[in-house]
């Protein structure tokens, strides 16, 4: 009996830092059994062997800054069946999303010796800002354990189970002391989407939200939280506008830190 | 072995208080309690008395705790950290059972519940009413939860009656604290006056008879004076209380004020974050979810804490049907304080006042009833009763 054909898996990269595609790879003990479920058929970051679209599946790491993305991105769409976003660049802009509170040509003047070479946009963008998106894995980088959980869903035609909850459950279930309440620390785990494991409270540190927005997060009470425990404005700015700046409700704290310092 | 009798009472020294430790191994219990980690007090395995958090103390409010050191050597000089005794019993995660595909079929393995007899050592008052609570919740109903009983055979309940209260306790207006009514196996209470260091010791069952008769001679009689004098500890301590909630017609207040501006009021502070439901002794909230591997061979399914705090858990149809933070709150508050009673013929809260001192915002239930109680009736105009 002829095995079925396996669904062909492809990686692209848009402007990102390569560490969620590290993430595929970093699955070292389960990648053979991938290997052996899908055809990882483009997927540059491992192998310069590639297999022609369409693909069944297509992970997309990375932000839209250039015009050559924009164009890009709608291409890689219409090869795949189903596209799933992996990180905060692809999810909410990235780090490189910071561009798009500040100007643009200023960055290129100060950081390029030849400024004319460059070729960019004035922002970065979410992937779903121009293509619809069927799934978004969240994290910087994402968890080996959520892409493997998707891969797996896709695999047997179930939903992911990837809850919205916040990072203080991850933490409450892992028997962590409260860095907040025990040392004052501030910690954005209670606006933030669980999913790492709560790492950076596992390690006495307060989480820097790299999961981007739990599923109902309070951003009016976090930042007067995070006032209470003595961050001065720019501060708060800073932590929102990190990794995740321009998912909706980061976007949103980050603003309204900066009209409190204005008030 | 000298027989020891329930209703006993001796008097252990600060000195020989190893030796109740010492028993406790020797008759197969891993002993869990009390430790200093990363500046709280929490319950984990303990290898020996060195160490319980000795000449330490906690200061504790609406969204605050600090250890600080004491002027003395207290061993149990403090009340309760941030992790009830509930994750010993209940798992924060834990597979229960493993399916096989297989020729024609598919075969299920419970998974087995292992380990040695557990001696939770410094129960309070508080904490051995939630497990009270708890005992209803997982066992009381037609069908008992089998990890959650197996656990909980065999686990020996050694009290300490509070010598000092909390700041955000509340014990006496829940009638459960702090003094040791029933529940345990044995039940110490800490004398730091008059006298040298010691213990009061009282054998509260026949397993607690069974230990104690294993160190006869690290015991002496007790007199009138050290039961009076651990009574006037109590005393003190149920006269000290950080808080007080009244709860006379408490769940009738609250069911005849579902849509009063408080619940408005605090979900603007609520932050959805799940830690007072995490770190309420009796909670007991879980979700389940199917692990499969890869190969769609084999399955685990895995139960885990979660919240009515959180969006997805009320999800049906693709939908939440408590969407809002307000309407997530008061179905935590409405249901601990007032359908408690119903569901399980006792309150949900038993006053430990760890939903306060771990909310990051200290959000404080005390204060919220006591709002809703100083003004009955209240509507809010706009969204009475809208989820």
């Amino acid at each position: 009996m002829p095995t079925p054909p396996r669904p062909k898996l492809a990686v692209w990269k848009f402007a990102s830092c390569d560490g969620c595609q590290l993430s595929v790879l970093d699955c070292e003990d389960e990648l053979l059994a991938l290997a052996d479920k899908v055809e990882i058929a483009n997927f540059r970051e491992a192998s310069s062997a590639v297999i022609d679209g369409p693909y069944d599946l297509s992970l997309v790491e990375g932000s839209v800054t250039t015009p050559e993305d924009e164009r890009r991105i709608k291409e890689v769409r219409a090869q795949s069946r189903v596209l799933v976003t992996i990180g905060a660049c692809a999810t909410a802009g990235g780090i490189q999303g910071l561009r798009n509170f500040a100007d643009v040509d200023e960055y290129r003047r100060v950081v390029y010796a030849h400024p004319e070479y460059i070729q960019t946009l004035a922002t970065s963008t979410p992937i779903a800002d121009h293509v619809p998106v069927d799934f978004e894995l969240r994290g910087c980088p994402i968890s080996k354990a959520q892409l493997l959980e998707l891969i797996s869903a896709y695999l047997g035609g179930r939903a992911p189970n990837l809850p919205n909850e916040s990072v203080c459950i991850e933490c409450k279930r892992r028997g962590n002391v409260c860095v907040v309440v025990a040392k004052g620390t501030p910690c954005l785990g209670p606006v933030t989407q669980a999913g790492c494991g709560a790492i950076c409270p596992s390690f006495h540190r307060g989480c820097y939200g790299c999961f981007g927005p739990q599923g109902s997060p309070n951003v009016p009470s976090m930042l007067r939280h995070l006032h209470d425990l003595g961050m001065a404005p720019p501060a708060v700015q800073r932590v929102f506008r990190t990794f995740n700046p321009l998912a909706p409700a980061f976007k949103s704290a980050s603003e309204a830190a900066t009209s409190d310092e204005e008030r | 072995m000298v027989r020891a009798e329930v209703g006993d009472r001796r008097i252990l020294s600060r000195s020989a208080f190893p030796e109740l430790f010492h028993a406790l191994t020797e008759a197969g219990y891993q002993v869990i309690g009390p430790t200093v980690r990363d500046g709280a007090i929490v319950y984990d395995r303990l290898r020996s008395v060195a160490d319980l958090p000795e000449g330490w103390t906690d200061r504790q409010g609406a969204g605050q705790y600090r250890l600080e050191r004491r002027n003395d050597a207290a061993l149990f000089g403090y009340t309760v950290g941030p992790a009830s005794w509930k994750k010993f019993l209940f798992p924060a995660r834990e597979r229960l059972w493993t399916a096989t595909k297989e020729e024609g079929g598919f075969s299920v393995r419970a998974e087995p519940v292992e380990g040695p007899p557990l001696a939770f050592f410094g129960m309070r008052a508080c904490e051995l009413a939630a497990l009270g609570v708890t005992d209803r919740v997982f066992q009381g109903g037609p069908v008992a939860d089998p990890g959650y009983s197996a656990r909980r055979a065999r686990v020996l309940r050694i009290a300490v009656q509070c010598g000092q209260s909390g700041g955000t306790c509340f014990c006496v207006s829940m009638g459960t604290g702090p003094g040791v009514r029933a529940g345990a196996d044995l039940v110490l209470t800490e004398i730091l006056t008059h006298g040298p260091h010691r213990f009061l010791l009282e054998v509260a069952s026949e397993a607690g008879a069974a230990v104690v008769g294993r160190i006869p001679s690290a015991l002496a009689a007790a007199g009138a004076e050290d039961t009076e004098r651990a009574e006037a500890i109590v005393a003190a301590t149920a006269a000290s209380m950080g808080r007080t909630m009244p709860t006379e017609g408490l769940p009738e207040l609250l069911r005849g004020n579902l849509a009063h501006p408080r619940w408005e009021d605090v979900a603007r502070r609520c932050l959805s974050c799940t830690n007072c439901t995490m770190v309420c002794p009796t909670c007991f909230c879980s979700s389940h979810e199917e692990v499969p591997d890869l190969d769609g061979r084999t399955v685990e399914r895995w139960r885990h804490w979660d919240s009515c705090f959180n969006l997805a858990f009320t999800e049906l149809h693709g939908q939440s049907v408590r969407k809002s933070g307000l309407s997530r709150y008061r179905q935590w508050l409405t249901h601990k304080l007032g359908t408690w009673h119903e569901q399980f013929g006792t309150s949900g809260c038993v006053g430990c006042g760890r939903c306060i001192t771990w909310c990051p915002v200290g959000i404080d239930l005390t204060a919220e009833v006591a709002a809703i109680r100083a003004t009955p009736g209240a509507v809010t105009p706009k969204a009475g009763g809208k989820t």
